[in-house]
């Protein structure tokens, strides 16, 4: 039993509708998460796994209904909890590949402290964050990525919380794959989500999704044409970071210790910052970056490698056995102090 | 020790037979009086004796030094028949300081025999435990028990004053004065203990050295200082012949469990999270991954539940562990694994509540908890260990009903059980009932809700089964195929499926024992930890020639089929427990019987003595 291996060789060849289960879909008519489910499907195939190796689990919201529409293993389990959920499921069986689907809410709010500790533990499984700044199925209240002073019907003159970055969040907790994609741009989700996938350890992706119904456009500076063109960065290991529009186009570069914005022509090519995955130091300062004085960045933040927990477990448990041979109940009993009674 | 030895006395001094005895050392929790009760402990075990003991330590690490509460205490009752319980009074108190003898003092029988450390009585030391004057100097304290003022301290200093030791470490070693002392006085044989500092500094020659010289010189002191008049002898105990072992009931859940995952040949994975009193199992487990057990030490205790979820779904057996406040936040998750309809294990090791309460103290005030602590109608199985040992058997069963009937199973144990020991007489476990796990591999006619005619259990899948790829959760299913189902009548039915499929787990219960009379003037009702004392409180009253029976129940949900039928044979049914009366108040409401409880909340065992006591106020009617 490898820890990685998901049975890649002997996968059969699958086309997206292998991975559409039979249950009636009951999101929102024009919910982004249609279009997260629909990349997701078609991203399995790509994955070379057998679809009974795959499973998804998932907390509360409306996020959390995905395992239901995905036809693999799936357990739609209790709010925040599924980060702590797939763990025990990899030490059990670490020839899986696990998904957690999430949201803002679930993963970020109630169960923050699960989020926390699986990615410091770095246990190998894909987290997809649907991040849509608001909690949808329980009707609209602020979320803990809101922005503060937002309007909802629990804070009708405005939140009081600050938010929460979940690329920071992610950063800050340690992680070895940090990434964002956007609902609406099907190619990069698709993208995103198999590098994550493919990763060895957490690979945390925030998707900025949309809730129609009760925030709608809040990633408008990503959905907008224009505004996109402006503000969107696409991260590319290896390529300068730039962005804007071809004849404006801007170079975001260190000054001192601090990141600024300088019209990219006039930027001497030393000084453009080149992105670099494996730079943990240089993804915390990006991942604090947003418009309207910065761009926002899209794409892989940080991918390193790391010792991955159940490996270690399982590393473990393998060497105790080759040490002292499996153990046996009966010996165990009789073992230490004993004395016998006639 | 050059003085003791020069007044050795030839003839041996005399022995009195002894049926029983109890013995409690105490003294500041850095005087190792955990360790000096567990020596005498085995001592008195290989010298054939049954013993019940009871560890009592503060909560605080490092309580400091001298104060009253941080005192630590061990005690055990040994003799010559069957032992039940740890006693209520001493026959023996050894106090190593002042803060020792205040606390405990009182528990001593009068005429008990009283040997306290003189060196420790010094003005800093009376002052923290509160004494204006020197109650050595008391004469009432040696009117009213036999007192023996031994300079320990400086004795020890003594046997050991050439050893290249500093004064702290020489200082360190006088519990073993103590424990060569008291092993003189009761004819406890050196060797196990002599065996274990032989073992345990095996890296460090004089430690070692000085720590047997220190053991021999008490148990010298004993034999020829001139104040021990005589010394007392216990027959062994009559006791089913085998091979015996120590064994806490910390220790014995957690080898319950390997053994289960031998038999099963299903991997475990305990989640947890550290808290008194249940810390000990996870350590226990740790080492053992060779039994592949695989523990995960969660970040909280939710996710503690959560990961042994996870595991279950996965195919292996997760088994969480807490005591009563962990398992409040555990809550949700168990509710998950009910409506899931996936085994898990949950030990909750009680302890003195409500919030923090009393960490290291016992208390029995979970069996609610465990019944209905969670949200709607969320039925588990609840069992409960009555001995140290017990707890090996209940865990193995815990795993065999959750796998079984694919349903959680709350083990109720409590701090008394966790840290106490008994001799324990080590099974074979080829004689335990198998773990029959089938997972279901067959896609024909698959659905995750079918159940099984006799169980009503649902096929357990393992995940990477090829065309069984199905999903579940916490949301209500329809019954059979398990899609997601909002339907009135169906919920109806998945809430009484749920009970029944509890309920059903009734099977499983062996015909109740019944320790006396089948009929008659009381029955006393027991469960947990409080088996001991309520054993040999209604052994005493049957001596006394009184129509009293006992039955201490190791199922509490679902309750012995037989049960019913067993209560209405008595004329009053009493039920001592230590919570405000939980266990009565369910068979009150079960079986509509006028049952009565005794209820102490103390965080200390039930006293045989006060159930006795009780015992005789219902015969004689108030
Ligand atoms: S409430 Fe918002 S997030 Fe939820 S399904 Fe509807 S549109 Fe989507």
């Amino acid at each position: 039993m490898s820890a990685t291996g998901t049975g890649a060789a002997e996968a059969p060849r699958y086309t997206k509708k292998d991975f559409e289960s039979d249950q009636d879909v009951r999101w929102c008519p024009g919910c982004g998460d249609y279009a997260v489910l629909s990349a997701v499907q078609k991203s399995m195939p790509d994955l070379g796994i057998p679809r009974e190796n795959i499973v998804f689990i998932s907390g509360i919201g409306c996020s959390s209904r995905f395992p239901y529409y995905m036809n693999t293993y799936g357990f739609h389990t209790i709010h925040g909890r599924a980060p702590a959920i797939a763990t025990g499921l990899r030490v059990a069986r670490p020839d899986l590949k696990v998904f957690v689907v999430t949201g803002d809410g679930d993963g970020l709010s109630i169960g923050g402290n699960h989020m926390l500790h699986v990615l410091r533990r770095n246990v190998n499984l894909t987290i997809l964050l649907f991040n849509n700044r608001i909690y949808g199925l329980t009707k609209g209240q602020y979320s803990p990525t809101s922005e503060q002073g937002k309007i909802t019907k629990s804070t009708p003159m405005g939140s009081a919380d600050r938010p929460v970055n979940p690329i920071a969040f992610a950063l800050g907790c340690g992680a070895t794959f940090v990434a964002r994609t956007v609902d609406r741009h099907i190619a990069h989700m698709e993208e995103t989500i198999k590098r994550a996938a493919a990763h060895r350890g957490t690979g945390f992706v925030e998707i900025l999704q949309n809730c129609n119904v009760y925030n709608d456009l809040a990633w408008n500076v990503l959905y907008d044409k224009e505004q996109r063109l402006a503000h969107e960065m696409k991260l590319e290991h290896g390529k300068p970071l730039v962005f804007g529009p071809v004849d404006a186009r801007q170079a975001l570069i260190m000054d001192g210790v601090k990141p600024v914005v300088a019209p990219a022509k006039e930027t001497p090519p030393d000084r453009l910052w080149i992105h670099d995955e494996s730079n943990l130091n240089a993804a915390k300062i990006l991942a604090d970056l947003f418009a309207p004085d910065y761009p926002v960045p899209v794409g892989v933040f940080a991918a390193v490698s790391a010792p991955v927990y159940e490996e270690i477990v399982l590393d473990q448990e393998q060497r105790a056995i080759a040490d002292k041979g499996v153990g046996e109940i009966a010996k165990l009993l009789k073992s230490g102090d004993t004395w016998k009674i006639e | 020790m050059s003085e003791t030895a020069a007044r050795a006395v030839t003839a041996p001094k005399p022995r009195r037979d002894l049926a029983r005895a109890v013995v409690r050392f105490a003294g500041d929790s850095g005087d190792g009086m955990q360790l000096t009760g567990e020596q005498f402990t085995l001592e008195s075990a290989v010298a054939g004796s049954d013993l019940a003991t009871l560890p009592n330590f503060p909560a605080e690490i490092r309580a400091p030094a001298g104060t009253l509460f941080g005192v630590s205490s061990f005690q055990l009752q040994f003799g010559s028949q069957r032992v039940y319980t740890p006693g209520d009074r001493l026959d023996c108190l050894v106090a190593m300081n002042p803060a020792a003898l205040k606390v405990h003092v009182d528990d001593l029988k009068p005429g008990g025999l009283l040997i306290v450390n003189t060196t420790a009585f010094d003005r800093r030391n009376l002052d923290k435990a509160g004494y204006a004057a020197n109650p050595l100097d008391d004469p009432t304290l040696a009117e009213r028990y036999r007192l023996h003022k031994v300079d320990m301290t400086a004795l020890t200093l003594e046997a050991i004053q050439d050893l290249p030791l500093n004064t702290k470490e020489k200082d360190r070693t006088k519990n073993f004065f103590a424990l060569g002392l008291v092993s003189w006085i009761y004819t406890r044989p050196l060797d196990p203990t002599l065996d274990w500092i032989k073992k345990k500094f095996a890296k460090n020659a004089t430690i070692a050295e000085a720590n047997v010289r220190v053991l021999k010189a008490g148990h010298a002191f004993g034999e020829t200082a001139e104040i021990f008049s005589e010394c007392y002898q216990l027959e062994p105990a009559e006791m089913a012949p085998g091979l015996y072992r120590a064994m806490t009931g910390n220790r014995a859940l957690a080898w319950g469990l390997l053994a289960a995952a031998e038999r099963s040949k299903v991997p475990i994975v305990y989640g947890a999270y550290p808290i008194t009193p249940a810390s000990g199992i996870l350590e226990e487990l740790a080492m053992h991954k060779r039994f592949r057990i695989r523990t995960i030490q969660a970040e909280d205790e939710i996710a503690a539940a959560s990961a042994a979820i996870g595991a279950s779904f996965g195919g292996a057996v997760g088994v969480t562990a807490s005591s009563g406040p962990g398992i409040a936040l555990k809550g949700e998750a168990i509710g998950l694994a009910v409506t899931a309809e996936l085994p898990l294990v949950i030990f909750d090791i009680q302890r003195g509540g409500p919030s923090t309460g009393l960490p290291t103290k016992t208390e029995q005030a979970d069996l609610m908890q465990a019944l209905y602590g969670r949200n709607s109608e969320a039925p588990v199985v609840v069992l409960a260990p009555a001995t140290p040992g017990d707890c090996f058997f209940i865990a193995y069963e815990a795993v065999r009903i959750a796998t079984k009937y694919m349903v959680p199973v709350i083990v109720l144990s409590d701090g008394f059980l966790a840290n106490g020991s008994e001799p324990w007489r080590i099974p074979d476990p080829s004689t335990l009932p198998p773990i029959e796990v089938h997972f279901r591999t067959d896609p024909a006619g698959f659905f995750p809700y079918l159940r099984d005619p006799a169980t009503l259990g649902r096929p357990w899948v393992r995940p990477g089964t090829p065309g069984l790829e199905h999903r579940i959760g916490g949301i209500e299913k329809q019954d059979g195929t398990g899609d997601i189902s909002y339907d009135p009548d169906n919920h109806d039915h998945m809430v009484r499926t749920r009970a029944e499929k509890v309920r059903r787990v009734a099977q499983e219960i062996p015909p109740t024992s019944i320790n006396g009379p089948a009929t008659g003037d009381l029955l006393v009702v027991g469960w947990g930890g409080t088996y001991g004392a309520i054993t040999a409180a209604v052994e005493r009253s049957q001596a006394d020639g009184k129509a009293v029976a006992s039955v201490h129940l190791r199922h509490l949900n679902p309750l012995p089929p037989d049960l019913g039928h067993i209560l209405r044979e008595y004329r009053r049914v009493l039920v001592p427990e230590i919570n405000s009366g939980q266990l009565v108040r369910v068979l009150r409401a079960e079986y509509l019987v006028d049952a009565v409880g005794f209820n102490r909340v103390r965080g200390l065992p039930l006293a045989t003595e006060d159930i006795c006591d009780t015992i005789n106020q219902l015969l004689e009617g108030h």
